[in-house]
Parts: structure tokens; sequence; C-alpha cells
């Protein structure tokens, strides 16, 4: 037979069928970032949670200043603060219910505050104290994450661990939009959308990573419709807007618990202060957008919405300001004394059991602290 | 009935026993990879686990190392034993960030409020014929990362021993698999009881008083090879397993060493910022005044892992330990 023939002889059939494993229209964002506050929905929003949301918020401004100032001091090594994205530290923190999970990233410390860790044992990483100063078990937060979006990933193990227990939980994941770049984001929300896990993926797009302005970040049309890409929903809402953010990570988080998998929210916000006290924000942006946003504040939009549903009085006012400067002087008081670090702690946590090594190594620790102590008076002598 | 005590088993029966025996003994111990599932690993170390155990607990994961490993991180931070699967050495590299970002120092960033029992079982090391970023030794990069502790066997029973022992560790455990050896047998008998022997100490696997070979995992039965043949030239050659990397045990190393008077370090991975230069400078700080001759060390070349059709010129192999023996008496002589 020749080869002509043989190809004669060959029967092409169509391709097996293909079929979208998902319809993609119902994960896409809105077109438009998600608000309540200044709309007819705001008529809706609960009293009772918008207080609530007023009093975190203007605690955690104070907080941000005091923490500032605190570097200045040189009592916080290094801070980044999230001053103007208030309203999506708060509301992270309180869609959550106790048995759920928080996963924060490095300027999450209000979030981190606001689900009741110590606000001083919040910044002993930024102290240059020792890295983690809560029990990640106590309030269910674990440490704040430096290196970018790694932390998503456990967020996903920790919530399908839990699911596979049979527990009611569901883990918060927040991440910045720089980290919507890193490889460790994919594979979280790849995973967690696999597993259908119960996770909420925020994101707080706060337009730059230090300098890098989102446009050469990303060319999606928002970091929301990256959910469209792994089969979960993407969401997109005002993050200087409390209410709404509090309403989508909340819709969100009953559809994680609920068994519907996984959500990603893209918060639109706006990093008002530079990325850290280290850094000079004026090379990279100008005053006018900063100026912009500034006027879009989270906690004078919700100020202004209970002011005029006749929520809130000037003694209400007053009561939340006295309330976070009591919060702000005690964290002053009690990070202006000196951490007492004991060295040997060096060697306390590295293993269950130290190793041979690490003994060696700690009784030479131990050698040179006393031949210092020891040498002291001699020292003075002199 | 009667057992039969020299039943031969593989090296990769024992970690399939050792694995199925901790998820049956432990709710909380589950396994994670790629492949590990409904084809039992590419080595079929997982074969049957989630037939047996389901596939909640054996699980196929997307392919993707980092993913793998972040999300054992926080199935560990919530009670359960991971146990993942890295499938080839080289693939291990994409997860690099988790291990010493995160799995490596949790226990110490929270003052041991958050340790992370996991073990992540990479198969490692050349001699199969594997193509490119399928043979490489990473020990070195393991070791020289703080909070783990780093094993890997040499014999069928210490396959079984040290990975029950990962699993039973509270702190992350990589276990190296010497996968040339997955198919060496022993007279290990899969049906009796095994022993688990805590992870930091070393063995002597054979005595002699010329000198000591110090090795693990792959190297440990060229050594023993060489030790045999080196008899001819009338030297008796001890060989060290070190069986753990981290922790390291000064103390038999060293015993051996100041009997013998002379050492050979011998692994597969490169000389150069290789595990050979720390041994053989603990060795010398520990033993000077018992050493005859420099500490010598049998190493891979400081290359890229060569293609398979090279790989024996790369492999240290019982001539190139001789050699160095040899070296070792010419020093002493002269």
């Amino acid at each position: 037979m020749t080869v002509m023939e043989q190809r004669g002889a060959y029967q092409p059939t169509p391709p097996p069928a293909w079929q979208p494993r998902t319809d993609p229209a119902p994960l896409l964002p809105d077109a438009e970032p998600y608000r309540v506050l200044g709309t007819e929905e705001a008529d809706r929003a609960d009293p009772e949670l918008l207080r609530r949301l007023y009093a975190e918020l203007v605690r955690g401004r104070r907080y941000n200043a005091q923490a500032t100032a605190l570097t200045k001091q040189g009592r916080l090594a290094v801070y980044p603060s999230s001053t103007g994205q208030e309203a999506c530290e708060v509301a992270a923190a309180l869609v959550l219910q106790e048995q759920d999970w928080l996963f924060p990233s490095y300027r999450d410390t209000l979030a981190v505050v606001a689900r009741g860790v110590d606000p001083v044992q919040a910044l002993t990483l930024l102290r240059g104290d020792w890295h983690t100063g809560y029990d990640p078990y106590e309030h269910r937060v674990a440490p704040l994450s430096t290196p970018l979006a790694t932390q998503l990933p456990h967020a996903v193990g920790l919530a399908h661990a839990a699911r596979l227990k049979g527990d009611d939980v569901v883990a918060l994941a927040m991440v910045g939009d720089g980290g919507t770049s890193e490889g460790d984001f994919h594979e979280a929300l790849n995973f967690a959308a696999v597993w259908r896990a119960p996770v909420v993926f925020f994101v707080q797009n706060n337009g730059f990573a230090i300098s890098v302005p989102l446009a050469k970040q990303t060319a999606a049309p928002s970091l929301a419709h990256k959910a469209v890409g792994y089969g979960m929903p993407g969401r997109l809402v005002d993050g200087n807007d409390a209410a709404a953010v509090h309403e989508v990570l909340a819709d969100a988080v009953r559809h994680a618990r609920g068994g519907g998998g996984p959500t990603l929210v893209e918060a639109i916000t706006y990093r008002v202060e530079a990325h850290t006290n280290a850094d000079d924000a004026t090379r990279y942006r100008g005053d006018a957008e900063v100026e912009a946003w500034k006027k879009h504040d989270p906690v004078v939009l919700l100020e202004q919405e209970l002011t005029r549903r006749g929520l809130l009085d000037d003694d209400c006012v007053a009561a939340a300001r006295q309330d976070a400067e009591t919060m702000a002087a005690d964290l002053r008081e009690r990070m202006n004394q000196d951490p007492a670090l004991d060295p040997m702690d060096l060697f306390a946590h590295v293993y269950a059991e130290p190793t041979p090594q690490l003994l060696e190594q700690r009784e030479q620790l131990r050698a040179e602290l006393a031949a210092e102590a020891g040498a002291e008076p001699e020292e003075r002598q002199r | 009935m009667t057992t039969v005590a020299t039943t031969p088993a593989t090296m990769a029966q024992a970690l399939t026993r050792a694995l199925r025996d901790a998820m049956a003994e432990d709710p909380s111990v589950h396994v994670l990879g790629e492949d590990v599932g409904t084809l039992g690993g590419v080595f079929r170390i997982t074969d049957g686990l989630a037939q047996e155990f389901g596939e909640d607990r054996c699980t196929d994961t997307p392919l993707a190392e980092a993913g793998i490993l972040g999300t054992a991180v926080g199935m560990a931070m919530y009670g359960l034993r991971p146990v993942v699967e890295m499938q080839f050495d080289a693939f291990a590299y994409p997860a690099f960030e988790q291990l010493v970002s995160h799995v490596a120092r949790m226990r110490n960033r929270t003052r041991g409020r958050m340790p992370l029992p996991l073990t992540i079982r990479v198969p490692y090391g050349g001699g199969i014929g594997g193509v490119e970023h399928h043979s490489d030794s990473s020990e070195a990069y393991y070791m020289a990362t703080p909070g783990l502790h780093v094993v890997t066997p040499a014999t069928v029973p210490d396959a079984y021993g040290l990975l029950r022992a990962a699993i039973a560790s509270d702190d992350p455990v990589v276990l190296l698999e010497p996968k040339r050896l997955y198919w060496s047998k022993d007279s290990w008998d899969p049906e009796e009881p095994a022993s688990v022997e805590p992870i930091g100490r070393a063995v002597v696997r054979r005595s002699g008083r010329s000198a000591t070979l110090i090795t693990y995992g792959p190297s440990v039965p060229v050594c023993l090879e060489a030790a045999e043949a080196a008899r001819a030239e009338g030297w008796d050659l001890e060989v060290v397993d070190l069986r753990s990397l981290v922790p390291f045990d000064d103390e038999t190393v060293c015993a051996s060493v100041r009997r013998t008077g002379r050492a050979v370090v011998v692994h597969e991975s490169g000389g150069f910022g290789g595990p050979g230069g720390e041994i053989a400078a603990r060795v010398t700080e520990r033993c000077f005044h018992h050493l005859e001759a420099p500490v010598l060390r049998v190493a891979g070349f400081d290359l890229p892992y060569p293609p398979p059709m090279l790989e024996r010129h790369h492999l240290p192999g019982v001539d190139r330990i001789l050699d160095a023996v040899g070296r070792l008496q010419w020093e002493a002589e002269n």
C-alpha cells in the first residue's frame, strides 16, 4: 500500500465535544465598584453596624497616626500606614465569626487589632521585637506576612483542613495589588477553587506596589476579573465605603460558609501616606491625585451618612474620638517602655527540642553573657 | 502459621508501608502532591493510599509545588500532619519560598505557638538515567535553612524508620529519598514490627580501623562496596551512615574518626559549598589532634547535574573513593 493510499484510508472524525466548565458570566465583576454610602442602598444599612464601623474607623485612623508618630520617635523600626484604607481593614475583621481565621499581610495591623489582638502585640514585628507578638490561635489571626501573597495558600490549606474536619470555619486572606502578581497568589486561588475551599481573597488595591502603579502591575481589566480564570466569582467594591466593603465581604464569607467556595474581592482604595516612613511618595505621584483621594475619605464618607440619617450627633463623635485617644495614649505609653528581651530565647523556638549544635551555641552565648555581666563592674572602675 | 523473616522488601515498599501505618494510626496524617492519588505517585510510593484512606486523606493536587507546600502549611496550622511529595528533587525549587520563609521558621516567628508538623518527601539524586532536572542533590540548600530537619535513609529499615519518625516529629522534616535505592532490596519483613528511631543519630555500617568513610543516602552502598574492595589494599575502612544531616551526629562521627585518625566524606552533590565542607570542618575542629591526614572529600563535580549518558563520570564511585583513601595514606606517611 502506498503512502497516498494509506492517507486515503484515514477517516478523520470531529474532535470530542468541548464544553466550557463554567459559565463565566456570573463570575464577572460588575463594571463599577459597588457602593452603599451616598446611594439609595444606604437607607437599608443596619444602623448598629454603621455605628460600629464608624467607631472602629476612628480608632483605626488614630492608631495609624500614633504608630506613624512612634516611628519618628524611633520606637518602631518601620510602619506601613493604612491611612485611607481603614474601611477595608475594619470590615475584614468585622465580617468574621469567632471561629474564622484572618490571614493578614504586613500592612494589615489595623485588621489584626480590630479582630481583638492587643495593639502592642500587633506591633512587635514592626518594633523589631519578636516577629509575631501574639498567639495566632488566641484570636485566629495568622502571623503578619512580609513575603507577598505567601500567606494565601496557608489560608486555603487551613480552610480546607477545617472543612475536612467538619468545622464551620472561613478564612479571609488579605493581599495588596502588587501581591496579585506573585506566583503564590495564582496557586492559592487555583487550589481554593479546585477544592472549593471556604476562603475569601481580599485584595486592597491601593494603587501602588511601593512605587509601581497598577498600570505597570497588570493588564487585566481589574484585579477582580482575575477570578474568572480560576472559576470563582470576582467582586469589585469601593474600598473607602465601609458599608459597601462590609456588605461585599459578608456576602463572600456567607457564600464560602455555605459551601459555595472562594470569592475574590477587589477593593479600590488609596494609600494616602507613603509605602512606609522610609519611602518618598513624591517621587512617583502628584499632590493632585492624593488630594482627590483625601476628599473621598472613608471616615468622612461614613460620618456624612450617619449624620444624614440622624444616627450620629456631636456626643457620639466625641465619644468615638475619646475612645480612640484612650487607645492611642495606652499604645504610646506601653510602646515607650523598653521591651525586656531574654537573649537566651534565641534558641528556645527553633525546634521542639534544640539540636546538639544549638545546645552548644546556647552555652556559648550563656558564657558570653556571663562574661559581659562579670566585666561590667570592672569596666565601671576604669 | 510461620512468618518468613527474610522476605525481601524494597525501600519503596518500606516507604509505602510507613505512610500506610502512619495514616492508619493517626487520622490527622494526610498525604498530598501531584499524582499521589489515583496513580500512586510516579515512583508508586503512595500506591493504594487513596483507595484505602480516601481522596481526602491522599489527595491529588493541582500541579504547583508552592501551592502544595503552602496549603500543607495551612493544614498543619489547623492540626493536621501533612506529608507532601515533591515528585523530583529539582521540582521542589518552586516551593523554596514557602520552605525557607514559612515552613522552616513558623515555630520560631511565633515563639513556639505555631509549630508545623509536616513532612516533605523529596526523591533525590542521580544514577537512574533521569533527564535534566530529575537527578539533583539539593541537600545543602535544606541543610543551610535553620528550622528544618534533614534526613536521608540508605537502607530499607531506615526508610521505614525515618519516614515514621519524620511524620511523628512536631517539626518540619525534609526526607530525602535516594531514588536509585528505591528498588534495592533488603531482608526486611514488611509484616514484622519495624523500629522507629529518633532523628539525629548516625550509625556505623561497617567497622574498620584504617580510615572512616562518612557518607549518607545513595553513597552508602557505594562506600560499603569501596570498603570491601579496599581490603585488597590492606585497608580496613569504617563506614558511617549519617542518616540525619540536621541535626548532625557529631558524637558518632567524631568517635569513629578518633579511632581511625583519617576520614573521607563521600556524597553525590557538588563539593563546593556542599555538605562535605561542613562535615570536614566539624571533624577537623573536633578531632584535629587525632587526625593523621586532612579530611578529604569525594563529591560530585561542581557542575549542573550532567546528562544521563555522562553521569557515571560525575557520581563518586568506588575507584574515586579508593583514590582518596590512598591519598590519606600518602599524607600520613610523608
